[in-house]
């Protein structure tokens, strides 16, 4: 094993080190904690960049890599496997949480103590789950991942926070419950919980097991919707995320993403090895739950008084449509669903930051001032406009404007960003998979995607214009929100990273087709696994 | 014992429900206790019930499952109850917390007006 193959646990050890020395440190040390923190973030940031340009590598050897822990075989310990769906994570992951701490640097992470190692612990999390082929690890995990997210959700304390942060607590608890029924059902009929190795089993096992089997695979299914946000199992989210501060809320946009990459990865697995159905969900499920989520976050976006609650719900809005994308089925849809995720994911978390900087200078009564405006119309302002001639908007209103614009248009899919190209992909796809493809016409469930996609773009339009309105062109009498350079220059990264998702869409949507393409052939997935040698029983056999 | 078992995990799993869906915070956690034991015997009986086996290996005994009860469900359950232990832990800190900020044990944080 190379030092090359060594790399794959990196993006575990990495934060789980810093973390843990971070603890070790006084916390008064607040300089040497976050320079740990930031070394540990750029450092992910570099593995994970080498993992994906390995991962895209003609040979099929380097693009589908196995790590055995403890060298044990995959039949009986732990496999961690990069292929390119988890190097793509791995990055958006690392991505994203530089420009979170980033962001935090500059006076959120002194809002509360253990800021920096909760963050460490959550990339720890979100990085084990991405990498594990083992479902009862990535139970574990998940665990890590919703322990330091506990945490952080509470970071900056405060009533609004407590208050969400008990139910989502509440909640992802009871869905916890549901991971280690779901798990111990498959364990008791299919006797692995090695992803792979599950796999192989499915075609032989018994039809009375297969039941059972399809019951836990159901159960499991439905925890990872919890995690997803999906209708009606994601009411905690738009609360939780406009109460919890901002880098944090950035950093849990990829959250949700989490257990759609789950329903994705044991879609793929399970899929291919029963024959062409998907195991986890009943045909069609997947995506009445998509479009249901999308509807009900649409409606949520438009009764949004508060620009926090708006994010959250963009939130929503990209769960489902990747839900209903994946449940309609299809390479085209599926590498389609991947653009959208990383372009939506990071629109998102730009949206989270930019919206606190907007908020920062605002009082209570100014909220009350603009509904009030709203309802009773704006006339008597009108009355002293001669006065204010001359006066502009200012620089730095005019900057975050701007940035607010692009947003709009991001989360909306309105053209030129990156955000149209994700929509049009999705939509051509749809199109072209049943008219160019020998369907001849488009399935009814076609047509709804379509629908309901544009209708959840205009409900994003309108909602987002509103409160842009109410931000940027009411006149209040407020003062200027005072915003350091290095908050800016983490919305900037992010948007940054969108345009050139813009620039670059060719090579982008080349990966990601290629990648699920890769999705669409559970077997190499299983035979890399499989095939890796290592200690155990296996060997001892083979030696005379 | 199969029956015995299985009345105490849904009678475990019932009233965890139950309390579960209350309005008082202390009847959540106490809910959310009763589950995770649910839960725990349940992945315990997934690895088949056997009276007299050992999950340990003996050499005088054949390696297989016959003779052996499945030590695997029994790791399982081990991770499960410390997880669940230290999120019940967890759980318990930001209800007490809840309860000093807004005065109130109920899960909004605000008495439903009558």
């Amino acid at each position: 094993m190379t030092f090359a193959d060594q790399l794959i646990i990196a993006p575990i050890l990495i934060p789980l080190l810093a973390g843990g020395l971070m603890l070790l440190l006084d916390g008064r040390r607040r300089e040497a904690i976050a320079a740990i923190g930031i070394l540990s973030t750029l450092a992910l940031l570099a593995v994970a960049i080498v993992l994906l340009v390995t991962s895209m590598e003609e040979d099929p050897a380097r693009t589908l890599r196995v790590y055995l822990l403890g060298n044990w075989s995959a039949s009986f310990g732990i496999v961690l496997v990069v292929d390119r769906l988890a190097a793509l994570m791995l990055l958006l992951t690392a991505t994203l949480g530089c420009a979170a701490l980033l962001f935090a640097l500059a006076s959120w992470h002194r809002a509360g103590s253990y800021f920096h190692p909760l963050f460490q612990f959550l990339l720890m999390g979100l990085n084990g789950a991405f990498l594990t082929g083992d479902l009862f690890n990535l139970f574990v995990f998940f665990e890590v991942l919703l322990a330091a997210s506990y945490g952080l959700a509470l970071h900056g304390s405060g009533r609004a926070r407590v208050s969400a942060s008990l139910h989502y607590i509440v909640i992802n608890l009871a869905a916890s419950t549901l991971i280690l029924i779901g798990v111990s059902l498959i364990y008791g009929t299919a006797g692995t919980l090695n992803m792979a190795a599950l796999g192989e089993r499915i075609p032989v096992l018994d039809p009375s097991e297969r039941r059972l089997f399809d019951i836990g695979t159901s159960i499991l299914g439905i925890a990872f919707l919890v995690k997803a946000a999906a209708w009606p199992l994601g009411f905690w989210l738009p609360t939780l995320y406009a109460a919890a501060s901002a880098p944090v809320a950035a950093l849990f946009a990829i959250m949700t993403k989490v257990g759609f990459y789950v329903i994705l990865r044991l879609g793929s697995i399970t899929t291919e090895a029963s024959g062409g159905e998907t195991m986890l969900f009943a045909e069609g499920w997947l995506f009445t739950i998509g479009i249901a989520t999308m509807c009900f976050a649409a409606i949520g976006m438009l009764s949004s008084q508060d620009m926090g609650r708006l994010a959250g719900y963009n939130v929503l809005v990209s769960s489902g449509t990747m839900l209903a994308a994946i449940g309609l089925g299809g390479t085209g849809m599926t590498s389609a669903a991947l653009f959208y995720l990383v372009s939506s994911t990071l629109t998102v978390a730009a949206f989270f930051l930019l919206v606190e900087l907007v908020e920062r200078g605002r009082t209570p009564a100014d909220d009350v001032l603009a509904v009030t405006l709203e309802a009773y119309g704006a006339e008597e302002e009108e009355v002293d406009e001669e006065n204010e001639v001359g006066i502009a908007i200012p620089a730095i209103m005019a900057v975050l404007g701007v940035a607010f614009l692009a947003c709009a248009l991001l989360l909306a899919g309105l053209p030129p960003l990156s955000g149209f190209i994700a929509k049009f992909a999705l939509i051509s796809n749809l199109l072209e998979q049943h008219w160019l493809g020998g369907g001849g016409i488009v399935s009814v469930q076609g047509w709804i995607l379509l629908f309901v996609i544009l209708i959840s773009g205009l409900a994003t339009v309108v909602a987002v214009t509103r409160a842009g309105m109410r931000s940027f062109w009411t006149f209040t009498e407020r003062e200027l929100p005072t915003i350091r350079g290095v908050e800016l220059g983490a919305v900037a990264l992010l948007l940054f990273l969108c345009v050139a998702l813009t620039v670059q869409a060719g090579p982008v949507m080349r990966f990601m087709q290629v990648t699920a393409h890769g999705l669409e052939l559970g077997r190499p997935y299983i035979g890399a696994v499989q095939s890796q040698p290592g200690n155990g029983l296996r060997q001892k056999e083979r030696t005379p | 014992m199969e029956l015995v078992i299985s009345i105490t995990i849904g009678v475990l799993a019932g009233s965890g429900i139950w309390l579960l869906l209350r309005p008082r915070t202390f009847q959540v956690i106490i809910g959310l206790s009763l589950l995770s034991y649910a839960v725990n015997l349940f992945i315990f009986g997934m690895g088949r019930l056997r009276v007299g086996a050992p999950p340990v290996l003996d050499s005088s005994v054949p390696g297989t499952l016959a003779h052996y009860a499945d030590p695997l469900p029994q790791a399982l359950v081990l991770t499960a109850i410390v997880i669940s232990f230290a999120m019940t832990a967890l759980f318990l800190v930001v209800l007490l917390a809840a309860r000093g900020l807004s005065g109130s044990d109920h899960v909004d944080s605000v008495e439903r007006s009558q």
